[in-house]
């Protein structure tokens, strides 16, 4: 039977479309009313410290920034192939490794906290 | 072995990039695409803003300062637009993607979509209100 790596991609992916719906619009709401003056309690340093420094606050956060970027790779992998970019294992090399390693990052200073 | 071609099919001609203005459809599948550049944008200025955080409470005021700036207002109107767009659009699929079978019919798609609305609103509500935002 011939191996598929799909499920592995998919999998994130869908998980990620799923997560990006439900928090993303929220997650703009809050840092867009802090640019327009109306700082939320949660992005004053002392709240989102406090927040960002527990586990479950940084499980939370990984979860989200990973899944985000993971979803946003492989749609962006398939909209190139669509604009007839055609090294498609080349750029899913690219955008998954981006994807990763900025999730990395992301844990990284996380764990400065 | 090779045959020589003795007839020439039809082959129409597409556009390499600009296919999907040909068709209202396409341009719709082509926004809703689009709107991981917004989603992607954003979650990597999480993790920028998490490095300010993690650099101590002078850099986090700098990030706070840097959201004012009218560039970054106008990324985030783009970026919410987007979101949204890729929600509706995200949920408007999930009755395909997960049809639920209740004896011998189906669970209307309507409904399925609905609950995934309705949770939706509530979970952005008890977000909003949680981090403080009203």
């Amino acid at each position: 039977m011939a191996k598929s790596n799909k499920p592995i991609v998919w999998g994130p992916f869908a998980a990620g479309g799923t997560l990006t719906a439900f928090m993303t619009p929220v997650l703009v709401t809050l840092t867009l009313l802090a640019g327009l003056g109306h700082v939320p309690d949660v992005l004053a340093y002392e709240r989102l410290h406090a927040f960002a420094a527990h586990w479950l606050g940084k499980a939370a956060l990984i979860a989200v920034i990973f899944l985000s970027l993971w979803s946003v790779a492989h749609r962006l992998r398939i909209t190139l192939y669509d604009l007839g970019v055609r090294a498609d294992s080349g750029v899913a090399a690219v955008l998954y490794s981006a994807a990763g390693l900025a999730s990395i990052a992301a844990a990284v200073f996380l764990s400065r906290l | 072995m090779a045959e020589k071609v003795t007839r020439r099919p039809y082959v129409r001609e597409v556009p390499r990039v600009r296919w999907f203005l040909q068709h209202p459809r396409y341009v719709r599948y082509m926004t809703r695409e689009v709107t991981c550049l917004f989603i992607g944008a954003y979650t990597l200025l999480m993790v920028a803003g998490l490095q300010r955080l993690s650099e101590g409470r002078a850099s986090w005021e700098t990030f706070l300062e840097m959201l004012r700036s009218p560039w970054s207002i106008a990324f985030h109107c783009f970026a919410l637009g987007f979101s949204l767009y890729h929600t509706v659009t995200w949920f408007n699929l999930t009755p395909k993607a997960l049809p639920v079978q209740v004896g011998e019919s189906f669970v209307p798609d309507a409904v399925i979509a609905g609950a995934h609305y309705a949770a939706w609103a509530l979970l952005s509500l008890v977000l909003l209100k949680l981090a403080g935002a009203y």
